[in-house]
């Protein structure tokens, strides 16, 4: 293809290929301090092109595709390119990701150990994860928890933080030296700008950690708190993992194994500063 | 051309030696997009090859063992589904030979459960199936009527709960081919495995896999059905092929498939079938046409085996009656 990048983002190497330089200009400028794919070799190829030649200029418009691919994935306007570029490794990984249990959970460490949180589109994961990382957490990802299946440690996923509506402004106030993607109003997924993880995220992303904690956040109710039973935790994560079935019995030992040895918990929050809060103790009474 | 780096690769292993980052990059993106990666990850176990190649190739034997396990499981779905209507079911392509233990199925990524059974026999499997949790995926009934009136196997019937699709085939060409190879023969000269269910004799299995990808379809996915034939080949030889392939009207099929194998792969095939053909080229010229990102090149040759594909499925003016009614209905052939 025309254009192409190559980064590394923890375990997993990816290949970009565009029919277009913006997209690949952007990513870039943003995932500058990440390497590139071990042996130069990556993981998984992502392929952002025109659906006919002359949509490359006239009206352009972005299909995402790659190794792997879904048959009716919607293309993008151009100017949300980076955003297809994101949604295509973010594709790989949902469909094809073997090596580790895959969970749909933003991770933040401390002292060798990780919260995960994880809930439905909408229930602060980014938000947290980015708001922890802004009070001197490690971040370890706002969009996907690996859990290897033979040490049952999470690996860190630190791609582009994804902050949507909101929580843009919420970043840009808590992180006023942060390093933010452009900004990108009307996409499917409502108003988006990426924010870059601190350095000290991309510089440690080889380095697992223990799960320590679940959280399952949900915003907009009173602040509020309920430990979550193994069993019920078990199956809401089964739900928040595109592989788990493809893991078959590797999957159901990562997953019995991690419910049953980490404590976790349900809260409601009103607002993040008050989420953050309610983590901060929720880690120093469990974790 | 990455399509033919990976047939180089899956006939001489040892070549991947002299494979640089992109080449090997190349090679894994034409395999994936090929559904042969986990062959080509048993094809190349053992050999020496950088670190990040060896852990996807390891991902891709995992894979591959995972969907051989889901495979016999549909396969036994179906059997436990079908017991009490007595006739027996034949297993088709991927599941056939991991139910076998054949070459051919090692690291092979197998997608719906194919079975084949008597004609006599369809509307019991058909209802026995509904009764024990598939469901149509068609409800067109366009679509319903021309698989019941024009082709060799039900509407694809798909589990509502293990969301797993099942072809029931009742012969292994469409209906409206000119060609029309002996069903009953096919399913008379099967053999029972332990669990009961069936697959093809050795002969017959290799002319159904030469009757898939020559003589049915657009090639698409066509080095992974070569790869079977190849294999199938390799493990049960030649004596007989080529009666028993002119008994199914199939002679030049599977004589095109053994010597694009011979082509391709470096099969053995006997002296007299190397007979070169100059529609081979064009034939080979499609199965390889893949480049290093694991896109579909050679748009040209592609449009013009789906045109071939359709022409062999039925005459002339049935097809555009055909072309006429889907495009009616808003679907286009896309790339």
């Amino acid at each position: 293809m025309r254009h192409r990048f190559d980064v590394r983002i923890g375990p997993v190497g990816f290949r970009v290929g565009s029919d277009w330089r913006g997209p690949v200009a952007q990513l870039e400028t943003l995932y500058r301090d990440y390497p590139r794919p071990e042996d130069g070799i990556p993981d998984f190829t992502v392929r952002l092109f025109a659906a006919r030649p002359w949509r490359r200029v006239v009206r352009p418009s972005v299909m995402i595709s790659g190794d792997y691919t879904i048959p009716d994935a919607a293309p993008l306007p151009l100017r949300l390119g980076l955003l297809a570029a994101e949604m295509g490794m973010n594709l790989q990984m949902a469909l094809a990701q073997r090596r580790y249990l895959l969970l749909h959970a933003s991770a933040a460490e401390r002292d060798g150990r990780a919260v995960l949180m994880t809930g439905v589109s909408g229930a602060g994961k980014s938000t947290l994860a980015a708001l922890l990382m802004a009070r001197g957490w490690r971040l370890m990802g706002d969009e996907f928890a690996l859990i290897d299946p033979e040490t049952g440690l999470v690996h860190a996923f630190p791609r582009l933080i994804s902050l949507k509506n909101q929580a843009v402004a919420v970043m840009e106030h808590a992180l006023p030296d942060g390093r933010f993607g452009p900004p990108m109003p009307d996409t499917p997924k409502g108003d988006i700008r990426h924010l870059v993880p601190d350095a000290r995220a991309v510089e440690t992303m080889d380095r697992p950690a223990s799960p320590a904690l679940i959280l399952f956040p949900t915003f907009g109710h009173e602040a509020a708190e309920r430990p979550v039973l193994p069993s019920e935790s078990f199956v809401r994560l089964t739900q928040a993992s595109t592989n788990y079935l493809a893991l078959a019995e590797r999957g159901y030992d990562a997953l019995t194994r991690l419910v049953t040895t980490v404590p976790a918990r349900a809260i409601d929050y009103p607002d993040a500063q008050t989420a953050v809060a309610q983590v901060e103790t929720l880690w120093e009474q469990t974790a | 051309m990455s399509g033919t780096l990976l047939a180089r690769i899956m006939r001489d292993p040892s070549q991947v030696e002299a494979l640089d980052a992109d080449g090997w990059t190349g090679l894994i993106a034409a395999a994936r997009a090929e559904q042969m990666v986990g062959t080509l990850g048993h094809r190349l176990d053992g050999l020496p090859m950088p670190g990040a190649v060896s852990r996807i190739l390891a991902d891709a034997r995992a894979s591959a063992a995972q969907g051989r396990t889901a495979a016999l499981w549909e396969a036994e779905m179906a059997r436990r589904a079908l017991a009490k209507i007595g006739a027996p079911v034949v297993l088709l392509k991927g599941t056939a030979y991991v139910a076998a233990g054949l070459e051919a199925g090692r690291g092979r990524s197998i997608g719906d459960l194919d079975i084949l059974v008597p004609r006599d026999a369809i509307d019991g499997v058909e209802a026995a199936l509904l009764s024990a949790g598939w469901e149509w995926v068609k409800p067109d009934p366009y679509d319903d009527a021309y698989y019941r009136r024009w082709m060799h196997e039900l509407p694809p019937l798909i589990h509502r709960e293990r969301d797993r699709m099942i072809d029931v085939h009742h012969t292994v060409l469409p209906l409206t081919a000119p060609i029309t190879p002996d069903a009953a023969a096919l399913v008379g000269d099967s053999e029972a495995l332990p669990n009961g269910l069936r697959i093809l004799a050795p002969m017959d299995m290799i002319c159904h896999a030469a009757a898939h990808l020559i003589a049915d379809g657009d090639l698409a996915g066509g080095m992974r059905n070569l790869w079977d034939i190849h294999c199938l080949i390799g493990e049960f030889g030649t004596d007989g092929l080529e009666a028993r392939a002119a008994h199914h009207g199939l002679r030049a099929a599977v004589l095109r498939a053994a010597r694009l194998a011979v082509d391709v792969y470096g099969t053995e095939i006997p002296d007299a079938w190397h007979r070169r053909n100059v529609a081979d080229t064009l034939f080979k010229r499609r199965l390889l046409a893949r480049d290093g990102w694991g896109r579909k090149t050679r748009k040209l040759t592609e449009q013009g085996f789906y045109v071939r594909s359709h022409l062999l499925r039925m005459p002339p003016k049935m097809l555009a009656r055909h072309l006429w009614t889907k495009w009616r209905k808003g679907y286009r052939p896309v790339g």
